[in-house]
């Protein structure tokens, strides 16, 4: 198949709106009657809607599409699949049915489709989800994401604003994949590094969600658009503060360098736009500053838990073959609201 | 001068093609102009040029058009008081100053006033063009501390090279003085130079 996917001009979450702008419309949408067993909504930052049906029982909904960010359609299948899917381990729940979402030009070669329609059903599956049906639609760019509808119990959600000071912070995939994904696209990316971003990206939260279970999970959320420290300023929820070792944060090797070489996206930009006011970085590199503000695909899940729990947790991740790493603590409000340190994190510092 | 066009590209590409329009400059360094669309691609031309010790500035040459211009080589470390030179927004022909006066946006109900507020300081951050300074004075005081809405909106501002500036004698009256979480004190001989000097003073 020699046709590669037409490229958008940013793929994956590197093409989601500005955080900004999406707060300035979404304030404005008129609000129904409240509804009390909405449990997670609009109102709150998190990664996806949670409906209580019963005492014991709540339905977790996400929706989550985007253009490519890779040649290969099979891989983006996956990728999209693994990201949308995502949003329902952050919350704390099982996976149970998905819906495919899909843009694609008429005249463009079927078997592409088939390809993508492959890789996310697969996923699906793995994640121990039915693909249940979807909606296509006939538009000038691919697109791709799914509508996944999970369950959790309505006690045990992982709200994204639920940290606590003294907690510990636990990152569960490198950092990196939107740089590298966007220096590939312009042919500066090493292909082993991108052998390990789309390795990465595939990856189900699935399994970091399945080892957290054991724990009292104070927050967690996925880091995905806003970037590591735009997803962290949405935990510290505008009442807790953090310091982040950067020598601790997992990176791929490779993205530091592209940063180094300026392989930057607008998104990251934006992001650090919209973030920085609140972080104050001292002595960390500016490679490590960009790979921070980075946008991620499908990346890791960020735990928020006691300093009693938080080694054992990491342990566990370990073991399942996660790059986790412990990457900070939550701390009482104060100025900085992020600190970010270039030393490696140690217990009890 | 080497002249670079990235007009509708995104980035990377606009750093791509700058760095490679440098290297062809070789040893004897040089001038490169690049031409870009939108205010990130400056905003990532800049870094680059920051980082790399280049002297730089930018400006904007119309509706999504704007030259960055970096100067490589044995010129640029002399020079390289202009890398200073900002990158944002900030209206550079005209001196506009907002003057906020009250925690509210016209007269009505108080709680609708407050949301309106909130609603123009954030579309004030999103404008193309930011004012030079806003002014907070007498109830307007109460924006720039702890516990306001739109802390988030200013600090976004002020990190883009907008000055906050509210009234030290208000801030005492209401007993705000260890509240204020952005921008600086200001005083009644620099209030009152601001709204004179201003080209165009908005107040909402």
């Amino acid at each position: 198949m020699e046709e590669k996917i037409t490229f958008c001009t940013g793929g994956g979450c590197t093409a989601k709106l500005g955080a900004g702008i999406l707060e300035h419309v979404l304030a404005r949408l008129p609000k129904g009657p409240a509804d009390p067993d909405l449990l997670v909504g609009y109102d709150s930052r998190d990664d996806a809607a949670v409906y209580r049906v019963s005492e014991d029982l709540a339905v977790v909904q996400t929706l989550d599409f985007f253009p490519p960010m890779v040649d290969d359609p099979y891989t983006f299948g996956r990728i999209a699949a693994a990201n949308a899917l995502s949003d329902i381990y952050a919350m704390g729940g099982t996976v149970k049915t998905a819906l495919n979402i899909v843009c694609f030009p008429e005249q463009m070669d079927l078997n592409l489709l088939g390809e993508i329609l492959r890789g996310g059903s697969e996923k699906v599956i793995e994640a121990g989800g039915t693909l249940a049906g979807g909606h296509s639609i006939a538009d000038s760019g691919v697109k791709y994401g799914l509508s996944v509808t999970g369950l959790v119990h309505p006690d045990k959600i992982y709200p994204n604003n639920g940290g606590q000071p003294g907690d510990c912070l636990i990152l569960t995939k490198k950092l990196g994949v939107g740089i590298l994904c966007t220096a590939h696209r312009v042919g500066e990316a090493p292909a082993e590094a991108m052998d390990a971003a789309i390795s990465s990206m595939t990856t189900l939260n699935k399994y970091a969600a399945g080892c957290c279970r054991a724990y009292d999970i104070h927050a967690c959320t996925d880091v995905t658009g806003f970037g590591f420290l735009g997803h962290l300023h949405e935990m510290m929820d505008g009442r807790l503060s953090c310091h982040v070792h950067a020598g601790s944060v997992p990176v791929f090797p490779q993205a530091l360098d592209c940063a180094g070489e300026f392989l930057l996206t607008a998104a990251g930009q934006r992001n650090r736009n919209h973030t920085g006011p609140f972080v104050r970085f001292e002595g960390v590199p500016f490679a490590m500053e960009e790979v921070l503000f980075d946008p991620q695909t499908s990346g890791g899940l960020l735990i928020a838990l006691s300093p009693a729990e938080a080694p054992k947790l990491l342990a566990d991740l370990k073991e399942t073959g996660a790059p986790a790493a412990m990457v900070g603590r939550i701390e009482a409000r104060r100025e900085p609201e992020i600190l970010v340190t270039n030393d490696e994190y140690k217990e009890d510092a | 001068m080497m002249r670079v066009n990235a007009m509708g590209d995104a980035c990377p590409i606009p750093v791509v093609k700058t760095k490679n329009a440098i290297q062809s400059l070789g040893e004897a360094g040089g001038m490169v102009e690049t031409l870009v669309d939108n205010e990130i691609a400056v905003q990532n031309l800049m870094k680059m040029a920051q980082q790399k010790g280049y002297s730089v500035k930018s400006e904007k040459l119309g509706a999504g058009r704007f030259q960055v211009v970096m100067t490589v080589g044995p010129g640029a470390v002399e020079d390289s008081g202009l890398a200073e030179c900002c990158i944002a927004p900030v209206s550079e022909g005209r001196n506009v100053v907002a003057a906020i006066s009250s925690g509210t946006m016209g007269t009505g109900a108080e709680e609708l006033g407050r949301t309106l507020l909130k609603g123009f300081l954030y579309a004030l951050s999103q404008q193309d063009q930011l004012p030079r300074t806003i002014l907070f004075y007498n109830g307007g005081a109460s924006i720039t501390c702890e516990g306001s809405a739109s802390l988030e909106d200013l600090k976004s501002m002020e990190a883009q090279g907008v000055e906050i500036l509210t009234c030290g004698t208000c801030l005492d009256f209401y007993g705000l003085k260890d509240q204020l979480r952005v921008g600086e004190v200001t005083n009644m001989y620099t209030i009152a130079e601001k709204l004179t000097g201003a080209d165009l003073v908005v107040k909402p």
